[in-house]
């Protein structure tokens, strides 16, 4: 990386800047001052919408001409304004699909460079470069389909790279990821600062993956002007309440200890010689296949599904949740979860008793053996609603109204409760998870953690013994982590089963009795 | 993502595709021009004759082809029944008249389907995603603004398709997945727009990070060739096209479309 080098780090300036996005009243960021020398390496704390996010798509030239917004103020890189100064600063942006640009790993790194009009015989010299800094050594036609989370953010890193930026900018980069992809990802940023000596502005929650590599932090507030700036253990520890109340998750922080519960209830699920798996469009085998899971799901506990991205924990708790049919074995639901749809079974054995049927069903399709109310995958889509609820890990996926009222009253009413009760629970629920200033708002246009919340309530207004999450915390900061902590807490403690897919180490000492390891 | 792998890895797919977009559009164009069974007969006859050349599996041609092999007999069926009436007519009941006309009509029709389609079908999937925007962009000069949103836009078709096997198992989940499957298709296709949209809006960001449509003058790190390769495969479809017009109008059957 000789090279490289040679590109001397950019200087930021702001002075007064600020923006506000055509479509908003309120200003993203305002009366911004702020200089970052050559070669600084930044860590830009707030809360979600504090205008994190804006100050770095500024900076990297991408935010818009005046149809997008307006600004006020200067920013400049090298004393230029950012937007002419396309080139200067690299971005890398949060969610790892929407970043590769083609389908094969060369190409991909390549791009950046084609679009700076970088002659053909040096970006094939800056490519492998780029990857190899980036730890990514793999065949230049490699498909960028086949990349983990963490492979594709590097990708991304390794394609900023090869741009020569002088400026580095990340924008939650790791927030998606698993914990070794979160490591991979911060480790390749520390190899290639090492390296080019440019600045960096890194955007993130987790301030305790960053702070071994960055010497200045910089905390915005919520209503987008400058909190603190300083060396970050100055900065941690005079702003530490501002910034647990913004959300940062400060280092050391501990999830909070929760009250104990009682021992396991009557089960409720079983997995039986569970094989587990998706078809692919168009592909002849099923994907991601697990084979041979058993365990019991039983009231008053709390079972986290963990695996690295891409083992099938979706799956599983799809699966677990009556959506998926299993490929192979079964999926149990015992007489105590079944409740009035009765006793009607064709089972050998009950479930939690360890007897297994006298058959292997490996190769039976469930829709083949006609509806047994022993598997949830057979039951009535309303019949699940009071027994498994599941929270999917895109909250629009399950959005179904509105506003966010009828949202939570969607699923009463296919109980078809009366609308007293209806109500009442919708207000209740609007209480408990702070949703009621946003009653009347289309849930579509919530934040993060406002629609991650919206969809946990929708699931508990209709009260399932049976809680199934796909990766609930997943790019949460730290305030709704714990709210969310504390509710699952709550119900297993009411005798809820909760069963959690997750690849959040801290979520599962927190609260998980027992851990099923894909 | 299955859609987009192209089938083949031999010589035949290391042509550039637009040569093989050209050759599909030469063909077709000659083909248009008429409707008789003698010049689609012929067509297709040389394709089939040429297909075990390019190096696709058998196996992966009738899978890939099966869409038109179901379309041709439907669309001549079709003819038959509804086709304008001449000559003898053999069986008439409602709308539905067969005569001497709609059959000449229906089997000209079935073939021309088939002639148009197999050549086209069997080039598209030959051709990688990425080389085609390539030569568009570099042999035929289109804005490669279009061309590169395009290709990047195409990936997320599969991250679409998982959407909405998510949507539909959320209405499930949710309790309203026992009725209405019909009803409920407007909501998820509006579910579908939204995530659409901010996918796509996240790409165009991810993109422009990268100096995508900016305004230096763009390189190209793949060099999209155009030789006597390229120049052979559009011969090849022109020639196809030309003989089965030699062919009609040598038989007496040409019979001008225009007209």
């Amino acid at each position: 990386m000789a090279a490289a080098q040679s590109v001397p780090a950019a200087r930021v300036s702001a002075r007064g800047w600020g923006w506000r996005h055509a479509s908003r009243k309120r200003w993203a960021l305002r009366d911004l001052d702020l200089e970052i020398e050559p070669g600084e390496r930044v860590l830009l704390l707030g809360a979600s919408g504090s205008g994190k996010s804006t100050l770095l798509q500024a900076l990297a030239g991408v935010l818009g001409g005046s149809e997008e917004g307006e600004s006020e103020g200067e920013l400049l890189i090298d004393g230029l304004p950012a937007v002419q100064a396309r080139g200067r600063a690299g971005l890398v942006l949060q969610d790892p699909d929407s970043q590769v640009i083609l389908a094969r790993v060369g190409d991909d790194v390549a791009f950046g460079c084609e679009n700076l009009g970088v002659p053909r015989e040096e970006i094939w010299r800056r490519v492998p470069e780029a990857l190899e800094a980036v730890g990514l050594e793999l065949p230049l036609n490699w498909p960028t389909a086949k990349l983990s989370g963490g492979q594709k953010q590097r990708l991304a890193l390794a394609g900023t790279l090869a741009m020569r930026p002088g400026l580095l900018l990340l924008d939650e980069p790791t927030a998606n990821l698993d914990p070794e992809g979160v490591l991979a990802v911060r480790d390749a940023v520390a190899r290639v600062i090492e390296r080019t000596h440019s600045s960096l502005v890194v955007v993130e929650h987790r301030v305790d993956v960053w702070l071994p590599i960055v010497d200045r932090v910089i905390a915005l507030s919520p209503e987008g002007v400058l909190l603190a700036d300083g060396a970050p253990d100055v900065v941690l520890a005079k702003q530490a309440t501002e910034l647990a109340d913004a959300g940062v998750w400060l280092p050391g922080a501990r999830p909070p200890v929760l009250a104990q519960r009682g021992g396991p209830g009557p089960v409720f699920l079983s997995a039986l010689d569970l094989t587990v798996g998706r078809r692919e469009l168009g592909q002849p085998t099923p994907g991601f296949v697990r084979e041979g899971l058993g365990f019991d799901v039983s009231a008053g506990t709390i079972t986290a599904l963990t695996g690295s991205n891409g083992s099938g924990k979706t799956t599983l708790a799809l699966t677990l949740a009556g959506l998926l049919p299993p490929i192979g074995g079964e999926v149990v639901a015992s007489l105590e979860l079944r409740g009035e749809l009765g006793g009607e079974s064709r089972l050998r054995g009950e479930p939690g008793s360890g007897a297994l049927r006298g058959r292997s069903s490996r190769n039976l399709g469930h829709s083949r053996r006609g509806r047994n109310t022993a598997y949830p995958i057979d039951w009535r889509s309303r019949n699940l609603l009071t027994r498994i609820g599941t929270v999917f890990q895109e909250p629009e996926h399950q959005f179904l109204a509105r506003t966010v009222r009828e949202e939570l009253a969607v699923g009463p009413r296919a109980l078809k409760l009366e609308d007293a009760e209806v109500g009442r629970r919708v207000d209740e629920l609007l209480a408990r998870l702070r949703l009621e200033a946003l009653a009347a708002a289309n849930p579509f246009t919530l934040s993060g953690g406002e629609k991650r919340r919206l969809s946990v309530a929708t699931v508990l207004a209709t009260a399932p013994r049976v809680l199934v999450l796909d990766e609930p915390t997943f790019g949460q900061d730290a305030r709704t982590w714990a709210e969310l902590v504390a509710i699952l807490g709550g119900l297993a403690a009411q005798g809820s089963a909760i069963v959690t897919a997750t690849h959040d180490q801290l979520l599962v000492e927190a609260l998980a009795d027992s851990e099923v390891r894909l | 993502m299955n859609i987009v792998t192209p089938a083949v890895t031999g010589v035949f797919g290391k042509v550039n595709p637009v040569a093989k977009l050209g050759s599909a559009l030469l063909l077709a164009a000659c083909l248009i021009l008429t409707v008789d069974w003698v010049s689609a007969g012929t067509a297709l006859v040389l394709e089939l004759v040429l297909v075990p050349f390019l190096g696709i599996r058998p196996k992966v041609f009738w899978i890939r082809t099966a869409a038109v092999w179901i379309a041709a007999p439907l669309t001549g069926l079709t003819i038959l029944l509804y086709g304008r009436a001449s000559g003898t007519v053999y069986w008439e009941w409602l709308a539905i008249r067969v005569s001497d006309g709609s059959i000449d009509l229906a089997i000209a029709t079935a073939l021309r389907v088939l002639a148009i389609g197999l050549p086209a079908v069997v080039l598209f999937i030959t051709i990688d995603p990425t080389d085609l925007a390539d030569g568009l962009a570099q042999v035929w000069h289109l804005p490669s603004r279009f061309v590169l949103g395009a290709l990047a836009g195409f990936r997320l078709v599969g991250l679409f398709i998982e959407d909405w096997r998510f949507l539909e198992l959320a209405r499930r989940a949710r309790g309203v997945g026992d009725r209405g499957r019909l009803r409920r298709i407007p909501g998820m296709v509006f579910a579908l727009l939204v995530l659409a949209i901010r996918r796509g809006s996240r790409l165009a960001t991810a993109m422009e990070a990268r100096g995508f449509g900016g305004p230096i003058q763009r390189t190209w790190a793949r060099e999209s060739k155009f030789g006597w390769r390229e120049w052979l495969v559009l011969l090849v479809g022109l020639a196809i096209g030309l003989i089965a017009i030699a062919a009609a109008v040598g038989t007496g059957h040409w019979n001008f479309i225009v007209g």
